[in-house]
């Protein structure tokens, strides 16, 4: 009897040496991070069993990492790949898939900084809204320059596409990842001209209606792209508009605020 | 840090002392996964999902309930819980009889030295392979008192049954034991 317990304890292996870091990255205590080429440079994608922690740009990964761990407070390994379901899944989302789920963990951020980046999340592939337009969906119509840190403050852009977040003049704005010229590169890969958007507002051209619908839109919008030459009027504010019988569009919701 | 003093430390603050809770127990519930299911790899994902499922459910407990646990016992059912499910799902719940058979005539054994430990890491495999072939109410038992060393007490809290009854299984275990890892050519083991 005791010889063969002897022998069974034998049998109590020790664990492989990953098992206790993967546990700990599925239930969201540590982060992965990974490189995934893009078009704007190499993307680093942080993740854990709850979503995608983060997106960041650059060459060094492990400089990376630890701004990543000292943001989350979450150790953070580095990894070479992604795992693929989740490679194809954010590949797909930056290619303006919306049908591709791609869970975002933003555990530690403030109620406001969710509603702002949930937000943004509303915007389609290819179309910009203003600040503003931000602040009054969100309930907060004054509180666009806190909008503006909130987005600057986005862990996970491109997922959270604050790039399609522009100023209330028109032009382009600035841009956490890399800077404004990313912002305008990224926007051009949407499918956008961000220098005839920036034209057209300084030429007062800030919202898009069409004479024959009576609607009016952000210049972007879908419902505005459709409009042909022929039938397109443009505003220089909502109240223009409104004092000649447009009401705005119920997609894209023009708002006075950025307006005027 | 003992068990007792995680239990406490998991109820005061669970992201922080759930680390040192896996740390602490990832061997001990990878080895149940391991002698239960026999393959390393399906013990592996059993081991992890068992964790896992420990966080959330932890994450769902009142302080009150944390601080009442027996953290040994209640990993273990856990472990044990999602292998029977894994087991239930289709996979063989353990090796076939070939994995005994079929191995070269032992060599002479020294005392150390590489020819004895190949020889103890094959012994190992075959006693393994053994208690895989028990059925599996008589193996899980083994594995938790003798390989996992919880108590009757904690077994009966593992398994639900009676601790009389988890004594006669664990006996009848044994004996079925030695009988495979002697057809095995493991005569030592029943001395």
């Amino acid at each position: 009897m005791t010889a063969d317990s002897a022998r069974l304890t034998a049998l109590a292996v020790s664990a492989p040496a990953n098992l206790a870091d993967d546990v700990l990255v599925e239930v969201g205590l540590a982060d992965r991070i990974a490189p995934l080429p893009s078009a704007i440079g190499t993307l680093w994608v942080a993740w854990n069993g709850r979503g995608v922690a983060g997106v960041d740009l650059g060459d060094d990964g492990v400089a990376i990492a630890a701004e990543h761990a000292a943001r989350t407070g979450r150790r953070t390994h580095v990894r070479d790949a992604l795992p693929s379901g989740l490679a194809s899944a954010v590949a797909r989302r930056l290619a303006g898939d919306r049908r591709a789920q791609v869970r975002l963990d933003l555990r530690g951020r403030t109620p406001f900084e969710v509603a702002v980046w949930e937000k943004a999340l509303e915007i389609p592939f290819g179309e910009v809204r203003p600040y503003g337009w931000v602040a009054v969906e969100i309930g907060r119509p004054r509180a666009v320059r806190a909008v503006g840190t909130a987005l600057g403050h986005n862990p996970v852009p491109l997922l959270v596409p604050c790039h399609r977040v522009v100023r209330a003049d028109g032009l382009i704005g600035n841009y956490s990842l890399g800077g404004p010229h990313n912002k305008r590169a990224i926007l051009a890969s949407e499918g956008l001209d961000p220098g005839a958007l920036e034209d057209a507002a300084r030429r007062g051209e800030r919202l898009v209606g069409s004479d024959t619908t009576h609607v009016v839109c952000w210049p972007t919008c879908r419902h505005a792209r459709r409009v042909s030459q022929r039938h397109r009027v443009t505003f220089r504010t909502l109240r223009e508009a409104d004092a000649l019988g447009y009401r705005p569009c119920r997609a894209c919701r023009p708002t006075a605020a950025d307006a005027a | 840090m003992d068990d007792q003093a995680l239990a406490q430390a998991l109820a005061r603050d669970l992201d922080a002392a759930f680390e040192p809770l896996v740390r602490a127990h990832a061997d001990r519930c990878y080895a149940i996964a391991l002698r239960v299911l026999g393959d390393p790899h399906d013990a592996e994902e059993a081991a992890q999902d068992a964790l896992v499922r420990a966080y959330r459910a932890l994450a769902s407990y009142e302080a009150a309930r944390i601080r009442e646990l027996r953290l040994r016992p209640w990993l273990a059912t856990i472990v044990v819980n999602v292998c029977r499910n894994r087991s239930r799902r289709g996979r063989p719940a353990a090796l076939a009889l070939d994995g005994l058979s079929g191995g070269a005539e032992p060599a002479a054994p020294s005392r150390d030295g590489p020819a004895a430990m190949a020889q103890a890491a094959d012994d190992r495999e075959r006693l393994a392979a053994a208690l895989a072939t028990l059925p599996e109410r008589y193996r899980v038992p083994v594995v938790l008192r003798h390989i996992d060393d919880l108590s009757y007490s904690e077994l009966a809290e593992v398994l639900g049954r009676p601790e009389g009854t988890l004594k006669a299984q664990v006996h009848r275990g044994l004996a079925l034991l030695r009988a495979a890892a002697a057809e095995a050519g493991l005569e030592e083991v029943t001395a």
